[in-house]
């Protein structure tokens, strides 16, 4: 049986990290991240952690560190925030395109110019396009469980795909909430030892990144597409196989709730998500037909699970906490190409892009939006597409 | 001119660990270099090489030039990759093998400064080999903060590098790492002896390797020996170890000291195209910084 302690969300990733048995760490400090990486650090000097800590200079190096230790065969993890993500972007692509698995934790914050210290999902939704398996934690619980998964999906052979774990900084990263930890010696059984590809240690040559010629590039990134491919059923399985052991289930790739019997479906993605099942509950206790699918995973992307139960209904309205300037958000863009796939009449879909900069957005907004989408849809009427919501 | 006794033969047998067809230019210094390193290693090493003529040279996927490991890494990133594979192999108890960063000094001296300060100064064990051809040269000889004062780069086509050349090794003295080395390929023995120091010392190693590179100085492919033997001869590169506080001069420069017995630099520069424009009054700049890097060197012994 495993035991409930009061942790805030970044401390539920380094207790993920140290019970995952890491062996090293390397990582740079940033708002909201820092305490992460101070509390693996303490973890490891008190030898409650029998870990290595490389204090590396800058994020640049932390994944490049994390990206060697792991390369010789060691479970590594680093943790990061907005600049310090853009700062290591470089190896971002790296690690991901070597198929070595790495698991990372981004407490998300606000790219700057200006300063803003404030969480949105800018940060995360840029990496989309890196070759990483990205997923994205509710609550403080959701967010340890997810960083333990994601060892085991990482190391799966059918993937071998690094891995980011998202939390918002604030909202969940300084936040205590009750965790309840598994008992460590069936997380060992569970998880199981460390799996890779391919090992360098220096035991045999073998050499890893020489310049290869367009097909055999091109032949490797197909397989990075494929194993993402495999990724959706390898997440299901370690969902399932974790909530044997925790009976703590997600359900995969989405979380649904109230959508078996919903004309109306709105999406997000986060803590929020927590505020729009708030809003969507009391809609429903009013009649309003809405059921939530919350994303858990960008990366893949979940577009069969969502395509079932977007199926048949009237409306969906999808919440991007972050935007690609000049196009809309991303989560409605790939779930609209995504349902492009499976028929020519596509439900009444809205984006709202909202609570960027950090800017709070609550359940009683939700509430007004979603009535709002569900009342304009029922009269017969043409929601708009895209709608930036700000409140001032 | 100092006579040298003849060297018995380094423990390298050819074409066992760098083989043949390569992707180097003839005359290319840094085979030449790999086979010391093989000498002292065997395949017991991993190579983290970073962007630089090297990732070229080993050759295209899935062939590679070399029989031992080796990790290509982002440009800035040897140093740091290096420490990550380091402390992995000293958790997971694999300590036969030498974790070796090897990077040009664009990698080092410039977009790799601060990964390497930041290795240096936690102390990785690893040695890291700066492979100095002073210039970027697998983008076509651009200027480096290694280029020497004087020479011609694509991107000083005109008028000619107007700094001086950026002192790597000194800088990584001052991060007081336990090894700290000058070499040269012209002195393959002097090379094999450092890098078996090094292997035996824990901790961070650094060695500034002087590499000629006949495509970027511009010099016949068969004379790239020849210049690097006159860069030591005429006191311009300087062979030296620095350990526990001291600098020690190395054998193959020991005869320079004295400024009598050196070769005129104008015989290491009238052999390479990229000092083809050079004027009198810069040849004297070269002269007084040459001086004052020799003061250096006296001042730490
Ligand atoms: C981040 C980044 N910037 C630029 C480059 C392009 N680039 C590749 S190698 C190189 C020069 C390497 O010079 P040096 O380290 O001296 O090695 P050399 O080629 O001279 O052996 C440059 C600029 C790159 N690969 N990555
Ligand atoms: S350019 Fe110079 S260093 Fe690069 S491969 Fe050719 S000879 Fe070697
Ligand atoms: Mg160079």
């Amino acid at each position: 049986m495993g035991k409930v302690v009061p942790i805030t969300g970044n401390y539920a990733v380094a207790y993920a990290a140290k019970m995952a048995r890491v062996q090293v760490v390397a990582a740079y400090p940033i708002t909201p991240q820092t305490s992460i990486v101070e509390k693996l650090a303490e973890f490891i000097e008190s030898g409650e952690l029998d870990a290595v800590m490389i204090r590396v200079e800058s994020e640049h190096s932390a994944l490049a560190a994390t990206f060697g230790a792991a390369l010789a065969g060691a479970r590594a993890f680093t943790a990061t925030s907005s600049h310090g993500l853009l700062y290591m972007h470089e190896w971002v692509h790296w690690t991901s395109r070597a198929r070595v698995p790495v698991v990372m934790a981004i407490v998300t914050r606000t790219i700057g110019t200006p300063w803003n210290i404030w969480p949105d999902h800018g940060d995360f939704m840029d990496q989309r396009d890196t070759g990483w398996i990205l997923g994205f934690g509710m609550d403080n619980q959701e967010v340890f469980d997810l960083t333990v998964q994601a060892f085991k999906i990482s190391e799966d052979p059918r993937v071998y795909l690094p891995v980011m774990i998202g939390l918002e900084g604030f909202i969940l990263g300084h936040t205590t909430m009750p965790v309840e930890l598994p008992d460590q010696k069936e997380l060992d059984d569970w998880l199981g030892p460390r799996r890779q590809g391919y090992v360098i240690d220096g035991r045999e040559p073998l050499a890893i990144g020489n310049l290869a010629w367009p097909e055999d590039t091109e032949e490797m990134f197909m397989d990075i597409q494929k194993a993402m491919e495999e990724a959706k059923q390898v997440i299901k399985e370690v969902d399932e196989s974790y909530g044997k052991l925790t009976g703590r289930r997600y359900g995969g790739l989405i979380q649904c709730v109230g959508c078996s019997n919903a004309k109306y479906i709105a999406i997000a993605m986060g803590a929020w998500a927590g505020d729009l099942i708030e809003a969507v509950q009391k809609l429903r206790d009013e009649g309003y037909p809405v059921g939530v699918a919350r994303i858990r995973f960008v990366r893949p992307f979940p577009t069969e699970d969502l395509w079932k139960i977007i199926n048949g209904v009237k409306g969906v309205i999808v919440f991007d906490r972050a935007i690609s300037f000049g196009a809309w958000g991303q989560i409605y863009t790939d779930l609209v190409a995504g349902l492009a796939q499976y028929t020519r009449n596509l439900p009444v879909i809205s984006d709202i892009v909202a609570g960027i900069g950090g800017v709070n957005v609550t359940h009683t907004d939700f509430y007004k939006l979603v009535k709002n989408f569900v009342d304009i849809v029922e009269k017969g009427e043409q929601p708009p597409v895209f709608t930036w919501y700000h409140k001032r | 001119m100092a006579q040298t006794r003849p060297k018995p033969p380094l423990p390298y047998r050819m074409r066992d660990i760098v083989l043949p067809g390569d992707a180097a230019c003839p005359g290319c210094p840094i085979p030449m270099a790999w086979k010391v390193l093989a000498a002292v290693f065997r395949e017991k090493m991993i190579l983290v090489i970073p962007a630089c003529c090297s990732s070229v040279v080993v050759g295209a996927y899935p062939g590679n030039s070399i029989k031992a490991s080796v990790v290509h890494v982002a440009f800035a990133s040897a140093a740091a990759v290096a420490s990550g594979i380091a402390e992995a192999l000293k958790k997971r108890g694999v300590n036969d093998v030498q974790v070796i960063a090897w990077a040009g000094d664009g990698g080092t001296a410039d977009i790799g400064m601060a990964s390497l300060s930041g290795a240096a100064e936690r102390n990785h064990d690893m040695i890291y080999i700066m492979y100095d051809n002073e210039a970027y040269m697998n983008t076509g000889i651009q200027r480096s903060s290694s280029t020497p004062f004087g020479a011609w780069t694509t991107t000083t086509p005109i008028i000619g590098k107007t700094e001086h050349k950026k002192d790597v090794a000194r800088i990584m003295i001052a991060h007081g790492v336990p090894y700290v080395a000058t070499a040269s390929i012209a002195y393959p023995h002097d090379f094999y002896a450092k890098l078996q120091k090094a292997r035996r010392i824990r901790g961070f190693k650094f060695i500034h390797l002087h590499a000629p590179c006949p495509t970027g100085w511009r010099f016949d492919p068969k004379y790239t020996v020849e210049v690097a033997k006159l860069a030591v001869e005429t006191g311009l590169w300087i062979l030296y170890e620095y350990y526990d506080g001291k600098i020690r001069l190395s054998g193959p420069s020991r005869p320079y000291m004295d400024p009598a017995k050196r070769k005129p630099i104008e015989e290491y520069l009238k052999l390479q195209g990229r000092f083809k424009k050079i004027t009198p009054e810069k040849i004297e700049e070269i002269k007084k910084y040459t001086e004052m890097y020799w003061d250096w060197i006296k001042r730490y012994m």
